[in-house]
């Protein structure tokens, strides 16, 4: 049997070497995994106006596309383009849109919120795209959605998680049929009411230009869906009714 | 002084690859395996294998951890006072993943992204804990070290099994390489193809329960042939 004084001293040295071999370690990669997350998070936002051709570029090469064909902006909730010193004010060094941290931004009051906006350009054709984020059953759910340059109709999405059950609700990312079933669907009604796109359990009518099919088993995730839609997009609200106004003509054409 | 001497004449009979060595290294991928025959890390097994690139990192990290946290553990076997001994591997397992889960997410982003919550579970994966608790704390460096290699491997081998096919009945691919289905991107087209065109993937073999299926029928086919296995009572 060991002593008291022996037990404490034994923990208290292990726990302090293995702080500090992984606090080292961890500092050290810090550099390469937010490089590593950069990279994944302009795949996933090219991926709504690309497609599949988004998962086969080179890492390298999805910087390249992504600066060539994307102009990206930080808006504010009043709807107003704010500059890099704005973002920077904010606590995001880079001061780009895609140094915003969606994760602290859903945290704070929605009129101090900054939202990173994807303007997408190929062929003279523009293609919005807007970053969401909610809640699942589990944890978090982001993803990004494309919309057409008529700000109404959807080219397509990505959706990803932190934990949702893998075959239930993780298969709002892993199911390709899933994120598909959202493109040419509407975010506004014919009478030009925002009403976001809503994912309904047992099936939505394929007439239905604002319902998706919902994923069996997988309620609590697909209502997160639904609310995180509304609302993250809703924020964006503001910015498309000023440049809807601006033009009266859709942009883009 | 009479220790080290008795140590000396123990070291002696510890050769680096005696038949006792190479039953530690072997005895988990068959007689001992512990997902077939002690029916351990059956959680990750449902989970990671849909794909058999997945099923091969979570093999080469299990494999990782069981080897090193039993060659730590029983560095530290005489020193780890025994009132906390659990608590102590737990940390050793813990740290080591953790390892693991940084240096995946550095190395392959998009594979640490698809595993991520099943990396973090080893630390619960009770094939590490049961071979620290049963073999380290009582064993050399050397066999402890050995020992987690084995039953890694055997870990790793009913899980890259159960993958292929699940990928191949699922998806019709084997590490993302098309074998047969529907699209040009596969050996044998269904679309074009007269002899089988019938073809098409079976997604139940996609969803985890038939992981189960395929676990069972490799459990049948192991006790068919080896039948020390069979329970007799």
């Amino acid at each position: 049997m060991h002593s008291t004084r022996y037990i404490f001293t034994f923990v208290l040295i292990m726990t302090s070497l293995v702080a500090l071999v992984l606090a080292l370690l961890s500092t050290g990669l810090k550099d390469i995994h937010k490089k590593n997350e950069a990279i994944f998070n302009k795949r996933a936002i090219l991926s709504t106006v690309m497609k599949e051709e988004a998962s086969t570029f080179e890492d390298d090469k999805i910087a390249d596309v992504f600066n060539q064909k994307v102009k990206q902006y930080a808006i504010n909730a009043s709807g107003e383009i704010v500059d890099d010193a704005a973002v920077q004010a904010a606590g995001y060094k880079g001061g780009k849109a895609e140094n915003i941290d969606m994760k602290k931004e859903v945290k704070k009051p929605v009129e101090n919120q900054l939202m990173p906006l994807y303007v997408y350009e190929n062929n003279g054709e523009k293609n919005y795209i807007v970053t969401v984020r909610g809640k699942g059953l589990w944890d978090e759910i982001w993803g990004n959605i494309a919309l057409k340059s008529d700000l109404n109709t959807i080219v397509g999405v990505s959706f990803d998680h932190t934990g949702e059950t893998p075959g239930l609700g993780a298969e709002i990312k892993d199911n390709p049929n899933f994120p598909k079933s959202f493109e040419n669907e509407k975010i506004y009604n014919d009478e030009g009411e925002f009403v976001s796109v809503k994912v309904i359990k047992g099936g939505a009518d394929p007439a239905d230009q604002h319902g998706v099919d919902g994923i069996t088993g997988a309620t609590v995730t697909c209502d997160g869906v639904t609310a995180m839609m509304y609302k993250s997009i809703a924020k964006y609200e503001p910015y498309f009714q000023k440049i809807k106004g601006e033009n009266s003509k859709p942009l883009g054409n | 002084m009479a220790e080290v001497a008795e140590k000396a004449v123990v070291e002696e009979k510890e050769p680096l690859f005696g038949s006792k060595e190479r039953k530690l290294l072997t005895d988990p991928l068959n007689d001992n395996n512990p997902i077939t025959v002690q029916v351990l890390g059956i959680c990750s097994a449902l989970a990671v294998t849909t794909l058999v690139s997945k099923a091969v990192v979570m093999s080469i990290a299990v494999v990782f951890v069981c080897a090193f946290a039993n060659l730590f553990t029983s560095l530290l076997r005489n020193r780890i006072p025994k009132q906390v001994r659990m608590i102590v591997q737990l940390v050793i397992i813990a740290t080591l993943v953790t390892v693991v889960e940084l240096t995946l997410k550095a190395i392959n982003y998009p594979i640490y992204k698809e595993l991520s919550v099943f990396i973090g579970l080893i630390i619960t994966n009770c094939i590490v804990m049961g071979r620290l608790e049963a073999f380290a704390m009582a064993n050399r460096p050397w066999r402890s070290f050995l020992d987690g290699v084995g039953n890694g491997l055997g870990y790793g081998a009913i899980l890259i099994i159960i993958a292929v096919i699940r990928e191949f009945f699922g998806k019709g691919t084997i590490m993302d390489f098309g074998i047969i289905g529907a699209g040009s991107k596969f050996l044998i087209n269904t679309e074009t193809s007269w002899l089988f065109g019938w073809y098409a993937p079976n997604n139940l073999m996609v969803l985890f329960p038939s992981a189960m299926f395929v676990i069972a029928v490799i459990i049948w086919i192991q006790r068919s042939w080896n039948t020390k296995l069979v329970d007799i009572s």
